[in-house]
């Protein structure tokens, strides 16, 4: 089937993008990311720990995934833009998972904040993917400011809640003119499955996998429900009945 | 001559580039950006850019996250 998934001009080969975020070592970020088949993969930008060795991008080269970093923990527009630029400097790419989050209890987008960082950094060359509320006003006015991508989240970040409202995200995917990743919340297979049941175009996801019992088998199940949720929607699914409507013949019972 | 790298005091030999000092502590300068007080330092830099004593310089680089 020829469904490309495209953001930007580029296509990647899976729709499941996943966040290397707390995973216990890089060998089990490893072995899930081999197991998800993912082509792009988030990163963080910290300082450097001389006490570390081996670097994520070593692990993310040798299984040809793209990186795209974030701007995680900034909390202002002049703190992901200066951000990004670290980013664009160390990693040489304009490609930007933009996060301005207001608090750390909520880990929620400031979207005042949001707004203003990626008018600032579409300007400046980016390509802004922007980690962003579920509200489709929001999600409108940053497609506007010329991101490339727009990505709601299912619920807070970490919390495995799935997606809590699924009627904003179906708002938000209806109008869209660029791709809708669902970003955060995603506990289990069946969320991603759900979020692109319901029309996203993939589903950005790292706590669920990393902080699974089991990572790899989780990312090989997050892979399996990516596709089945995208083939489900293409599908078309039945509609929704309030009264049983039988799939056995009602003609030609037999007569006793 | 000594500076302050990610917040703690570092001894350098004098004269030693940014770039040398990038990979005397990130092992390789692949991934990594650096800003020296408060500036971001052009990689295409790195190589001629003479470090002073006092200076204030952060290190980044790519790391696990979501």
């Amino acid at each position: 089937m020829d469904d490309p998934f495209v953001i930007a001009g580029v296509e990647l080969s899976s729709r499941l993008i996943l966040g290397t975020g707390g995973a216990p070592s890089i060998q089990i970020v490893d072995e899930a990311l081999a197991a998800s088949q993912t082509a792009m993969c988030t990163v963080a930008m910290r300082r450097v720990d001389p006490g570390i060795s081996g670097s994520i991008l070593d692990v993310l080269d040798r299984r040809g995934v793209r990186v795209l970093p974030n701007t995680a923990g900034c909390r202002t527009a002049a703190e992901a833009v200066r951000t990004a630029h670290l980013a664009r400097e160390a990693l040489e790419t304009d490609w930007l998972k933009l996060e301005v989050i207001a608090d750390e209890r909520t880990l929620l987008p400031d979207p005042i904040e949001l707004l203003d960082a990626a008018q600032t950094l579409v300007a400046q060359g980016f390509h802004v993917l922007p980690y962003t509320n579920d509200d489709p006003i929001l999600a409108r006015r940053l497609q506007q400011a010329g991101c490339v991508a727009v990505m709601p989240l299912g619920s807070p970040i970490g919390t495995g809640l799935g997606i809590g409202n699924p009627h904003n995200i179906e708002l938000i995917v209806g109008e869209a003119e660029v791709p809708v990743i669902l970003d955060a919340g995603i506990g289990t297979a069946s969320d991603a499955a759900f979020a692109m049941e319901l029309g996203c175009d993939g589903v950005l996801l790292a706590s669920a996998v990393t902080r699974a019992q089991n990572p790899a088998q989780m990312a090989a199940a997050m892979a399996a429900a990516v596709i089945a949720g995208r083939l489900a929607r293409l599908a078309g699914r039945i509609p929704r009945r309030h009264h049983a409507h039988a799939s056995s013949p009602t003609e030609g019972m037999a007569v006793f | 001559m000594r500076l302050d790298v990610n917040g703690d005091p570092r001894d350098l030999d004098d004269g030693t580039s940014l770039a040398t000092m990038i990979e005397q502590l990130a092992g390789s300068t692949r991934g990594s950006a650096v800003v020296v007080d408060g500036e971001v330092v052009p990689r295409s830099e790195w190589a001629s850019y003479p470090l002073r004593p006092g200076q204030s310089v952060e290190l980044i680089t790519a790391v696990q996250g979501g």
